[in-house]
């Protein structure tokens, strides 16, 4: 009965997400007229960046047209703004015509109109507008700063998160229920059971139980949903076309601050006691170790935080580069570019395997850390002798 | 003089970016260099604890490549702040 809920939960998620998918958008691009000064080149930098960073739609592929024009593939997302000025406004990310019209007094910032806001006298850096952000215009098209509004739109993050989300709910519900008929408990585990069981089990023995000690069982689902939520997402991220979400820092700093929440939950006066009041130690040295032990509270969250980020997004910006590589020297020459392309590509799917491997081993970190902190947190009173305190 | 030297304060924060992630690169070859010296050296002591030593292995390593992403990450911070 649950599994067929969690198949229509499924379908829903789907059906609603496809609904979305009204049809690849193409969008023509000219700049002939006014881009005399624009460089016609690849511009690394605007493609780098528009994959690592967050976006309003899925963008796939760009085609240029011999005569100038640019069509470009993807599946636009909704945007949601809402502002107290404004009000609610709901709209397809389409409309925005990737950058070039303004839409019910917003507009979409990209690299060609950022220059043109530059050259009015605006400074980008001091505002912090980069492409990619929405700004809202008055009726003769100029940044109105007087509108304050709220962007909680469907982004690409959002969605991926979401697919996630529903492929790991699916997962782990038919194989639970398949545990539940007593398939797999008393015979041998079938199919999804022999790819989930000894992970499962890797985790419960080697993450949870030396670390957790003997309260592992009340930790153990936090620690699971942890590592199969970043591991999938990680995955996910390497297929091309998809979002950058565990390299982001937003991301990564909400579980890491939900796994600093946890581990203060579970801390007991006997931890704190230890921070502050370090056992046998000169009073010189707890001088300067008090300090350290209180910062290193926070600073164990940030590293797990900055870890998975920094990984994640330095795999995914070395595999850009290598295929930018081949676009920059084709730029020069084009048989600069084929050459170039014959190095890149087997050393982008090295490249792959590792990130693939990355993409396990930092899940696989970020858990047993958390379990690490978690166990440090309850550890109870030992008895050896440089706790004679005690 | 000043507007020379204005011209180049964006181009060495770029460069102090670049050199700073260099260095990380530097330390974090010859930290993961030294894990897998004492791994090897334990499997040639130990053959048969070469699974535990291999995951304990790739264990450390992903926590001195982080240190190393740290300082990268600044680099970049450096560069585009």
């Amino acid at each position: 009965m649950t599994s067929r809920l969690m198949k229509s939960f499924t379908v829903a998620a789907f059906s609603i997400f496809s609904l979305f998918i009204s049809s690849p958008s193409f969008a023509q691009e000219g700049h002939g007229e006014n881009g005399a000064e624009k460089k016609k080149g690849f511009n690394a930098q605007e493609v780098i960046f528009g994959h690592i960073l967050d976006g309003h739609d899925f963008h796939f592929l760009d085609i240029d047209h011999a005569d100038g024009t640019k069509t470009v593939i993807g599946i636009p997302l909704p945007v949601i703004l809402y502002s107290p000025q404004r009000g609610l406004d709901v709209f397809m990310s389409s409309k925005f015509e990737h950058g070039h019209k303004s839409y019910k007094g917003y507009r979409i910032l990209e690299e060609h109109y950022l220059h043109e806001l530059g050259q009015k006298g605006i400074d980008i850096k001091k505002e912090s507008l980069s492409a990619g952000k929405i700004i809202p215009v008055d009726v003769n098209g100029n940044w109105d700063r007087s509108v304050k509004f709220y962007d909680i739109s469907l982004t690409r993050n959002v969605v991926q998160m979401i697919l996630a989300l529903a492929l790991l709910v699916w997962i782990m519900m038919t194989i639970a229920k398949r545990y539940q008929k007593g398939h797999g408990v008393k015979t041998a585990p079938t199919g999804m059971q022999n790819l989930l069981e000894p992970v499962v089990t890797f985790v419960r023995d080697e993450v949870a139980k030396p670390n957790l000690g003997d309260k592992w069982e009340k930790y153990l689902p936090y620690i699971l949903t942890v590592f199969f939520f970043i591991l999938i997402n990680n995955l996910i991220g390497l297929v091309p076309g998809s979002a950058n979400v565990t390299g982001n820092i937003a991301f990564t700093l909400i579980l890491g601050l939900i796994s600093f929440v946890v581990i203060l939950v579970s801390s007991k006066k006997h931890y704190w006691g230890h921070i502050f009041n370090p056992p046998g130690m000169p009073m010189g040295v707890k001088l300067i170790l008090v300090p350290v032990e209180f910062l290193s509270v926070f600073i164990k969250p940030m590293a797990l935080i900055i870890r998975l980020f920094a990984n994640m997004v330095a795999g995914h910006i070395i595999i850009i580069c290598l295929i930018s590589l081949i676009f920059i020297f084709a730029g020069l020459n084009t048989y600069a570019g084929w050459g170039t392309s014959l190095f890149s590509i087997p050393f982008t799917i090295f490249i792959y395997f590792i990130e693939i491997l990355v993409a396990f081993i930092q899940a696989y970190v970020f858990a047993m850390l958390t379990a690490v902190f978690i166990g440090q947190a309850f550890e109870e009173v030992h008895h050896d002798d440089a706790h004679a305190a005690h | 003089m000043d507007f020379f030297l204005l011209e180049t304060i964006g181009s060495v924060a770029n460069a102090g970016g670049a050199i700073g992630a260099g260095l990380a690169a530097m330390g974090a070859g010859i930290g993961v260099g030294q894990i897998g010296k004492g791994a090897v050296e334990a499997i040639a002591r130990q053959p048969e604890a070469i699974n535990d030593i291999r995951s304990n292995m790739i264990l450390t390593a992903a926590l001195v490549e982080g240190v190393a992403l740290f300082a990268v990450i600044v680099g970049f911070l450096a560069m585009v702040l």
